[in-house]
């Protein structure tokens, strides 16, 4: 199968190629230097085709996202469609069927999705739920922050153990990377505390969450893994929680990268850059957040946005969900995830008039501006914590238009105006800025090498906007510029159109794409010994039913590291 | 006024969704397109003609045009959804859903409502001249911010959890509304005639009125004893004891109202 897009003002920071006219030539799913003989020719003339968009860090799939539907009866009045010849009925807003989930995110232009916490004990659910998500490549990201077995190795100083122990887990899961939630944190919460700093120590293990960090990022690197430590840190969501934040990122300057990136990703920034000591002088820390990353090549951030309006929280970090819901007085899940983690969800609703809320939604738009270099952020919503995906491209007006940032910025409340410096930043991204943004940089950030760009030899995943970026100001037409990037003209997914005028028009499954690290094969029995007991111990599951086999999986990719750990 | 008449031909077996039955629907169409109308039969989709037989004919506006159901559709639910003006009248009894999500218009059942009527209600009014089911004026399942506007009167009893998680306009039984009336309401005034157990378990404010004795939660604290209150802009004769609660939530502004002479 042969296609031709021809004509499109062609965005690919990756490759240098800011804004051209030319053609992209696509063969058998992969992009090619150029295809002879008959192929289908799609004109783009006047429209932006960027590399299909890849989200880094979205809660579509896992145990907590199907608690939160059922948590949220109300939600799943919102988006209702009847199915069609081709796609599924549909519901739900911040809590999105799966179907509705892949639909959405292929009409925005995406691709790709992680979803963003995947404890290893709901892993077979995980990729069930993915299994369901049409439209996209996809992955998990898997929680190992509050893991018994990684928290007892990091304490007895066994690193290589814990190499292996990752690298095991990581198949076992089917996961991509190395997330970590709260490190110690919601493992207290099992027994009904939280750590607030990162010397505390995590009740019954000889550890602190500094430990538990340094530890994660050091396996990391000697397993050699694609992406970084995933982290979203201690202390989310707190007033002046900006010093743990920065504490946590100092310890990314004892860790050598292993590879050609980051060694730390901190995710969902915004939640993690609160000055301030009461709610009433809460502020924003988003400059000392972003000097942080500016002056550092190992570290890269995810906004983790909020946009005004009523969502699902979800994540993890079980203490924070209790104390947020005992904040708004609305109802709340937890979910008990023995031996490794402790999630909770709870309904949130982002007002213009709180103050609060208006610092929260500046601090995010903050840091996007005041970190340099468009490689290093990631535009996320932390979905649908900070707000639905669906909201990705008023985001990306905000983000390009210094005039729709005021005019919010007018309308909040006094506090945020004078608790934020959004309002001095007159930064405008360009249209190169926002494809690093949202797929080059999740790209580089995952290490996957044939995404995130158009070059010969990439995954044929292209998204055309119907927007001239000759003829746009997006400054001033940024309603303009929010319309285009809320319904691609074409999104082409391995080779074929997905989306025609914003509407899917073939359903396709997607691959899923996880992590086979190998280490020697002697550590890896005597860590299996040890999985061995804690599963006949303390799991209420058997340990041949836990690891998820590959047949659970949409076309299975492996990555193949062989770290050499021994 | 115009005047579309609903005949009753058949009931199916399961609920009839018949959200069509509403005067924002039927304004401006001729009764060919109102008998056109679709309608679900469980899963079956159907026509409005299929079990109504249609005469009359609507105006061009939905506050010119009455709509009248002559007979009791048991098993239709969503009668009036999100209607916005005009008028229904039900000369029997409803099914479920009956004025869910009304914004404006009246409607009047001259028999009985099943549960959920006045589901979300924002405006207009709802009067039931027999009993209503439960959760009488409620919010969707799972929402917490529920009927914000309007006024639901029952001349009958209702069932339980009336005015669940009501958030503003007016609910009124006049006779005994079953447990837990008013649970986790937040504004609004709800008014029973009579009321067992757990009247306004988990409410945070508004206002509810039992014109009789009522056995209240131990989470209310009785805080004075007025006579002949004036109550969200509404006077009620007698003595009545007034409580403050639920207690048991926090910052709980709520106030019932119990008549003791």
């Amino acid at each position: 199968m042969k296609l031709v897009l021809k004509n499109g003002y062609v965005f690919d920071p990756i490759n240098g190629i800011d804004g051209e006219k030319m053609d992209i030539f696509i063969e058998d799913g992969r992009i090619v230097e150029e295809v002879k003989g008959e192929a289908e020719v799609i004109d783009c003339s006047g429209m932006v085709v960027m590399p299909g968009g890849v989200e880094i860090h979205s809660h579509i799939a896992g145990g907590k996202v199907n608690t939160a539907r059922l948590m949220r009866p109300e939600d799943h009045l919102r988006n209702v469609s009847p199915r069609t010849a081709i796609t599924r009925s549909v519901c739900g807003y911040s809590t999105p069927s799966t179907f509705l989930t892949g639909y959405a995110y292929s009409k925005l232009g995406y691709t790709t999705a992680f979803t963003a916490a995947l404890p290893p004990l709901m892993a077979r659910h995980t990729h069930e739920e993915l299994h369901d998500i049409p439209m996209l490549d996809k992955g998990a990201l898997t929680v190992m922050g509050n893991n018994w077995l990684v928290m007892r190795y990091l304490s007895e100083g066994r690193i290589e153990h814990a190499c292996a122990y990752v690298a095991w887990l990581l198949r076992a899961t089917k996961g991509y990377a190395i997330k970590a939630v709260n490190p110690g944190g919601s493992e207290a919460w099992g027994w009904g505390r939280d750590v607030r700093s990162l010397s505390d120590r995590v009740p019954h293990f000889d550890i602190t969450p500094r430990e538990i960090i340094s530890g994660l990022m050091e396996i990391n690197e000697r397993l050699s893994l694609p992406h970084s430590l995933h982290l979203h840190p201690n202390n989310l969501g707190r007033v002046g929680n900006v010093s743990t934040t920065l504490e946590t990122l100092e310890l990314t300057r004892e860790v050598k990268p292993s590879r050609e990136r980051q060694v730390l990703q901190l995710t969902h920034a915004q939640f993690h850059s609160y000055g301030g000591d009461s709610w009433r002088n809460f502020s924003s820390a988003a400059e000392s957040i972003a000097e942080a990353v500016n002056s550092s090549d190992r570290l890269v951030l995810d906004m983790g946005q909020v946009v005004f309006g009523d969502t699902t929280t979800m994540t993890a970090d079980g203490p924070m969900e209790y104390y947020l819901s005992s904040l708004t007085g609305l109802k709340w899940a937890n979910k008990d995830i023995e031996l490794e983690t402790a999630p909770g969800v709870t309904p949130f609703v982002y007002s213009e008039k709180s103050p609060v809320s208006g610092v929260q939604w500046a601090i995010g738009l903050e840091l996007a501006l005041l970190v340099r270099e468009p490689m290093k952020v990631m535009l996320t919503t932390d979905h649908p914590n900070g707000a639905p995906f669906f909201t990705y491209p008023k985001i990306i007006g905000w983000l390009m238009s210094a005039r729709s940032r005021e005019r919010v910025l007018n309308s909040l409340h006094p506090q945020a105006q004078r608790n934020t410096v959004l309002g001095s930043l007159d930064r405008e991204y360009t249209f190169q800025e926002i494809c690093w943004v949202t797929r080059a940089a999740q790209a580089k950030s995952l290490g996957l090498e044939n995404k995130g760009h158009l070059g010969a030899g990439a995954d044929a995943d292209v998204a055309v906007y119907p927007v001239n970026p000759e003829e746009t100001d997006p400054s001033r037409e940024y309603e303009k510029v929010e319309r285009a990037f809320s319904a691609t003209a074409y999104t082409v997914k391995a080779g074929e159109v997905v989306v025609r005028n914003g509407e899917v028009v073939r359903v396709v499954s997607g691959r899923t794409l996880y992590v086979d690290a190998r280490v020697d094969g002697e550590l890896e029995r005597e860590v299996l010994a040890d999985v061995d007991y804690y599963f006949k111990r303390f799991y209420s599951v058997n340990l041949a039913n836990y690891p998820v086999q590959e047949v659970y999986l949409t076309s299975p990719q492996a990555v193949k590291v062989d770290a050499g750990v021994r | 006024m115009k005047e579309v008449v609903l005949e009753p031909v058949s009931q199916p077996e399961c609920g009839l969704v018949a959200e069509v039955v509403s005067c924002d629907v039927f304004a401006g169409r001729s009764r060919k397109e109102i008998e056109e109308l679709e309608v679900y039969a469980g899963n079956r989709r159907r026509k409005l003609g299929d079990f109504f037989s249609v005469s009359g004919s609507a105006a061009d506006s939905p506050e010119e045009t009455r709509i009248v159901i002559a007979g009791s559709v048991e098993r239709t639910k969503w009668i009036g959804r999100g209607m916005s003006a005009g008028e229904i009248v039900v000369e029997g009894s409803t099914g479920m859903y009956t004025g869910a999500w009304m914004k404006g218009g009246r409607i009047v059942v001259k028999g009985s409502v099943d549960s959920f009527a006045g589901m979300m209600m924002d405006g207009g009014e709802l009067v039931v001249q027999g009993d209503a089911g439960d959760y009488l004026g409620c919010a969707y399942r799972g929402e917490w911010r529920g009927m914000r506007g309007g006024s639901i009167v029952v001349h009958g009893n209702a069932g339980s959890e009336a005015g669940h998680c009501l958030s503003g306009g007016r609910v009124t039984v006049k006779g005994r509304a079953e447990s837990f009336a008013g649970v986790r309401m937040h504004s609004g005034l709800l008014v029973l005639g009579s009321a067992e157990r757990r009247v306004g378990a988990q409410m945070t404010g508004g206002s509810i009125v039992v014109l009789a004795e009522t056995e209240l939660l131990p989470s209310f604290e009785l805080i004075e004893r007025v006579t002949s209150p004036e109550i969200e802009g509404v006077r009620f004769e007698g003595v009545f004891e007034v409580y403050a609660g639920d207690l048991a939530e926090r910052n709980a502004k709520g106030r019932v109202y119990v008549k003791v002479e």
